[in-house]
This record gives structure tokens, sequence and C-alpha cells, in this order.
């Protein structure tokens, strides 16, 4: 089950850009991956009501049937995610070649807790991820769509200070 | 188009079975599964119906299809382990409060794992405990003892198009869970998803204990009357037929739980008529609110108020035969035992889970007081009466008291989709031609798998189309014709449960035979053959009650006592999103 009131206020949604974003897919049920996808771009995740909304407005759907499309890719988020979206890869290559130093590095850097997906500020969110499928520059991390290469806990630090000033 | 197949070298035939499991059930043999109800889609979720297939390995028989000339063998070393280390896996994330559990005894999973001799559990109780849903009046949900067999999404998605229950997250996460606590939900509390669930993470949320209490307390008269489908199911608990008429059973085991009084719900149906076919005939001359919607069915109406409050007046106004019957037993019951309304208790037994949250409703409470006490199922029926050592198949059959137990047939057809068109139909024709009605037998309007006709009635020259629908995806695609201006009836019947209220979400379990509807309706059909008056305003204790006390149909006082309003639900619902 969802929070309920709690995430409400967490975003105001607006039902106009939903409408133009259903618009866009025609309000069909076989676009509903589409349809979550643009709505997280549009808020960096996919605030409840949303979700309710798009249940409530496409034929054959109901609210639980989008929360389990929501629930079972990895892609969509029901939290908000932060302007910079730190995935570190802990796939094989990159569990050998130290990931974990480097993602214990960031969660200290950006005093996040274990399990918490975005930083206090909401400027960073962090996750782990399986495989990037670029083990040869392992251990990676990627920020948006970015590649850092061959990370290490004093490399990544290097990085995120530069982030970090850039939004000062 | 006959052909054949091998089951453990016999030969077997089929003719359009969708599925091996069919073909196998048809042939008198039987296969454990979880997942797999002939009424909804194959899932193949719970891998139990494995058979062995020559040339082509292990196979589920509930999604294989049915080839002739195929080899199919049931019982083999290889099932049998299969089959085994499902139940393991399974148990291990199960909770194993047995003894304690709400469907001990009616649970498939206790009964495969003894089956097929589970003697231990060889993986570690699960870590973590999940909470107990009990928001809801009419249904309990125990995510703990869930085996994603998806019966219970497929129900609702199926049968009510509501999908109020759905998968979240993904593995060995995966849960099934409404969006919110199922008490502050859409859902419409039609139990369809308990009658599928093959464990206890679905049930009734049971009443026994506080009627219990009140037969128990001394100061405290206790009344009950019971539904029609209700005593043409409740004897399967006690190995009788589906189907077998067992009232006077009931009536006998009531009084001997210790219920001072017994009535039937089927004198409420047939006030019910009374009000309702006048209500129809008006509006048939005024033109107005066409089609009238039947109101009898507790889920149908919640989900009109959450999901088509504009179409609130197309509803009768009348309350349910459970909600006319118990304010009349609450106004006249304590006159004729001299005691105050306080000290009665009125208990209705009922097929149905949605008539426990019908009972709360406001509108059904006089100066605060519900006027139904307690709802039971008649699974909860059962039960009391096994509590009580009652030898239910050695009773002698009695007869419910007097003035409010006698009822016409067409009270009691009321427990089948097309039951309630067809009483309507036979008292409105009277009603409004002055003549009698010479074959109530309207046939057409009968049906337990058909889940949509339409019925053409020539009430003396007037045309009137009937609708007949079950299930609520079907009420919808009504819906939407009659918004689109499309509709061609003026009258349209709805129960949610496939079948009608003989196959409740307070049924005896039923989920693995789809017969089981046909044999009780075919149970009350009999009934109705068999009693001299069929016609409700024929019921003598019915006209009684016009004549003293509610003076004519749609009086004042009937108003007062056997009508009702509808709220809109959708105003304070979550799915009412804000615009911004």
């Amino acid at each position: 089950m969802l929070g309920g009131a709690d995430m409400s206020i967490a975003t105001k949604i607006s039902t106009k850009k939903l409408d133009e974003i259903l618009q866009i897919y025609d309000y069909k049920k076989s676009n509903l991956i589409a349809i979550l996808q643009k709505v997280q771009e549009e808020y960096r995740y996919l605030p409840e009501e949303a979700m309710i909304y798009i249940g409530t407005k496409i034929e054959g759907l109901s609210p639980a049937t989008v929360l389990g499309v929501a629930t079972f890719y990895a892609q969509f988020s029901l939290e908000p995610k932060g302007k910079f979206e730190i995935k570190v890869c802990d796939g094989t290559a990159c569990h050998v070649r130290g990931s974990m130093p480097v993602l214990n590095a960031i969660r200290q850097k950006l005093n996040m807790k274990e399990g918490q997906l975005t930083s206090e500020n909401g400027l960073f969110s962090l996750e782990t991820v399986s495989c990037l499928g670029a083990c040869g520059l392992a251990p990676v991390v990627v920020i948006n769509e970015k590649v850092y290469p061959q990370m290490t806990s004093d490399a990544i630090n290097i990085v995120l200070d530069t982030l970090l000033k850039e939004e000062e | 188009m006959t052909n054949t197949l091998f089951i453990d070298g016999k030969e077997v035939e089929y003719t359009d079975e969708p599925n091996l499991l069919e073909v196998i059930r048809k042939a008198g043999m039987n296969v454990p599964t979880f997942c797999y109800r002939p009424d909804l889609t194959s899932f193949g979720a719970c891998r139990m119906c494995v058979v062995e297939v020559e040339g082509r390995g292990i196979q589920s028989s509930c999604t294989m299809p049915p080839e002739p000339g195929l080899k199919i063998h049931l019982n083999t070393e290889k099932t049998r382990r299969i089959r085994k280390t499902v139940l393991e896996l399974l148990l291990a994330n199960h909770d194993r409060s047995c003894l304690t559990c709400e469907k001990s005894g009616d649970c498939e999973l206790q009964k495969y794992s003894e089956e097929y001799g589970i003697k231990k559990i060889r993986y570690a109780d699960k870590d973590e405990y999940l909470p107990i849903d009990d928001t809801s009046p009419s249904i309990v949900r125990d995510p703990n003892k869930c085996i994603l067999c998806g019966a219970c999404v497929r129900a609702c998605t199926e049968f009510q198009g509501h999908s109020v229950l759905g998968f979240v997250n993904r593995g060995s996460k995966t849960v099934v869970e409404p969006i919110r606590p199922l008490g502050q939900s859409d859902c419409v509390n039609c139990g369809q998803c308990v009658a599928v669930c093959p464990t206890g993470a679905l049930t009734i949320k049971s009443n026994i204990d506080d009627v219990w209490s009140r037969i128990t307390d001394p100061t405290k008269r206790v009344i009950a009357h019971i539904a029609p489908s209700v005593r043409v199911a409740l004897g399967e608990m006690f190995g009788l037929e589906p189907g077998e008429n067992t009232i006077g059973k009931i009536d006998a085991a009531l009084r001997k739980i210790g219920f001072d009084m017994v009535f039937d719900t089927n004198f409420g149906a047939d006030l019910t008529i009374m009000e309702e076919a006048t209500e129809f005939l008006d509006r048939l001359k005024t033109g107005k609110n066409l089609p009238l919607f039947t109101s009898c069915c507790p889920a149908w109406i919640k989900y009109i108020e959450t999901m088509h409050p504009d179409m609130l007046n197309h509803l009768s106004s009348c309350k349910s035969p459970m909600s006319m019957q118990s304010p009349v037993l609450v106004d006249l019951v304590p006159k004729m035992l001299g005691i105050d309304r306080k000290d009665l208790t009125v208990v209705a037994i009922m097929p149905c889970t949605a008539k426990k949250f019908e009972a709360l409703r406001p509108e059904m409470s006089q100066n605060g007081v519900q006027d139904t006490d307690f709802v039971l199922t008649t699974k909860e029926l059962g039960k009391m009466i096994k509590t009580a050592g009652i030898d239910f198949n050695a009773l002698e059959p009695e007869k419910p008291d007097s003035p409010f137990g006698e009822y016409s047939g067409a009270g009691t057809i009321f427990g089948a989709s097309g039951g309630v068109a067809e009483a309507a139909v036979r008292t409105a024709y009277e009603f409004a031609t002055g003549e009698i009605l010479k074959d109530v037998d309207i046939k057409e309007l009968r049906g337990t798998t058909n889940r949509c006709r339409d019925v053409e009635i020539d009430i003396k020259g007037t045309k009137v189309v009937v609708r007949v629908v079950s299930t609520l995806k079907e009420a919808e695609k009504s819906l939407k014709e009659i918004k689109s201006g499309k509709a061609q009836f003026q009258m349209l019947e709805v129960m949610a449960c496939p079948g009608g209220c003989i196959n409740g979400g307070g049924q005896p379990t039923s989920c693995n035979n789809s017969k089981i509807k046909a044999e009780r309706a075919a149970g009350l059909y009999k009934e109705d053959r068999e009693l001299s008056e069929r016609k409700s305003h024929m019921n003598s204790s019915v006209q009684k009650l016009y004549q003293e006390f509610l003076e004519h149909p749609n009086s004042h006082k009937a108003h007062e006592l056997l009508h009702t309003v509808y709220t809109d639900r959708l105003k304070n619902s979550y799915r009412n999103i804000e615009s911004v």
C-alpha cells in the first residue's frame, strides 16, 4: 500500500500536464510504460496521485494495476529522485574491483544512510545497479547520463565536490 | 468434435475443454491446484497441477490445451516430487499458525500438505511478518498467508472489472495489495476474492463471537432472518448436494443454537417487490430515471456510488430485502414480545460479505441503532452449527415464525441472477393490467452462465425490455450504453457475483466447480414451483402488513421504513484527484 497522506504533500501534480501526456499516448493501456516514463521525467518520480489519476483515466486499468507496473520495473521510483541520479554499478566485475568502497564514500560524503534513496537537500539520489555493461571500465559510476570509469573513493569525492561547487 | 487422449493409459474423450486439467476432471480424475479456477483465466502460477506428457516432459495441465492422442500421466514419481517441492517452498514463506487460522479445515494448502505427506518444513520460518489488514467490515487480508496464486486479482479484474487488488513489487518481494487498506479502498466487499482464495490470505470478517455473546446474554432476545441463497448452499458444509433446500433444517438449527425467533428474508424480498414494482410502473408512466436499476446488491450500490455517482438517480430507492425485513422486525417484534428495542438483536444470515457493509450504512439505522445488528454469512452459520454440536442432517425440519416468515416463490428466486427481475415482472404485470399472469415462469430471464441477457416482456401491449447482468464488469458495459444513449432497456437487474447471490462471497467454497451455481439456482426455482403462492403481492402476510401498518406501496410510512437514499462516494474518494 502507498503511504497516502504523507506522500500527497510531497508534490502537487498537475492534472493538465498528465492529460497532455495521456493525450500523446492516446489514453491507451498498452502505452502505460511510456506514459509512466514521461510522468517520471516530469516529476523525477511517480507521485501517488499521478498513478491514481492514470489508473482512473485509462480504460481497463485501475490505480492498483498502475501501482503494480510502477513497482515491477526498477526504472520507476515512487520516491522523489535527486537532481543528480547516481548509479553505482555493482555487477560482478565492478564488485570485485571495489564498487562497495566507492558506494560507502558517496554515502559518507553526502551524509546518506543505507537504503536512503535521496539526500536531505534533494540534490542527489543514490542506487546500485546490477550491470551497466561497461565491465572493462570497472568500477563504474553513472551520474545522470555521464559515465565515470575506474572510480576510487578519492576520485568520486573529487567528482562530487565539482558537482556541489556547480550548485553553489 | 470429439477427440481422444490417454490419461494413465485410459482412453478419454474430450470436446471443447480448454485445457488438460478440465479433461482430467471430466474423466473423473483430479490433480491438485491452487491457482486454477474454472471461471477465471488460466494463470499457471502455482505449478501444482503438473502432469507428465509423453514426449513433452512436465507440463502444467491448467495451461496446456488437449491434443488428440496425447499420453499423459498424473501420478508419477516425478510429478509427486515436484508437487511436494512446490508445497515445501510455499510453506517456507507461509504463516504457520494453522490451528488458529480462520480457513483451517477449508484450506487447500493445508489439505494438499496433508495429502502429500509434508511432515516437516525444511526451511526456517520467514523472518518478517506483514501487518494484517482488517479495516474492511467484510474481508480480512493476511498477506502472510498469501501464496501469490493471483486468483483474487483475477476475480477482482475479470468478474468486477474493478482491480482493487493487484500485484505489487517483484520477485521475492511481491505481495497482493489494494492501493489503500481495504476499508478505505474502492473495494465493494463482494467477497469473490475470498471465494477463490485457496488459503487464509483472504477470509470473511467474522461476526460469530458477537452473535454468540448476544445469544448468551439472558437480557437479549435474538432473532434471525435467512436469505434465499443460504438454504440451497449451507447443506454443502454437511455433505449434502448443492441445491438441496435445507431451510427447514436451518430454522431448526437456529432455534437449537438459541435464537428466539426465526424469520425469512424472502418475506423482505416480497416487500421489496411490492415497492419496486410500483416504483418501476411509476417511472414507466413518467418516463423519468429510466432504466431503473435494481438495488438489492450492496456491492453494486457501492460501485455506482463510487464510480458513477451521476447515475444514482437510476437506482431504485428500495432498500434490499435484508434492510426491509430488519426495520419491520425492529418495529413490530418488540411489541409482539413486549420488550424494548435495545433488548432485541437482529441477525441476518446472508450469502454475502457485502451485506456486512450494508448493515453499517447510516441509512439502515434508526435513532443511531442499526436495524440489522449483525450479518452472518452462510459459512459463519455453518461454523456455529458445528460449534453447537448439532447433527444438521438429522434435524427435523421446522417452520419459520409467523408472520414475517411466510413467503412467495417470487421471494425465493431473488437469490439467482434474473430472479429479482422475474419477481418484479410477475407483480408489475398484474399491478399494471389488473389481470392474472397465467404463466409465471419467465425462463428467458434465468441462467447462471450467460452474464448479460435482454428479455422483452409484453405488458398487455406495452413492450418493456428487462436486462439482467451479473458481475460488475458486465454492469459497467450496460452503464456505458446508457451514457452513450444506446440503451434499449427499461430495467437493469445487477448482481455483482457471477450467477447471483447463490454464488456470493459468503457461500461455502465452490470455486473448483462451476456447475454448483446452476445446481443452487435450480434448488431455488424448485422451491418456487412448489410454493402455493408465486407472486409477491399474493403473500398474505405481506398483504396484511400493508393493511395494518404500511397502507400501500410507496406510502409515506413505506418510504420511511423501506426506502433509502444514496451517497456520492467519489467526492471523498482518493480517486477524486484535485485538478491543479
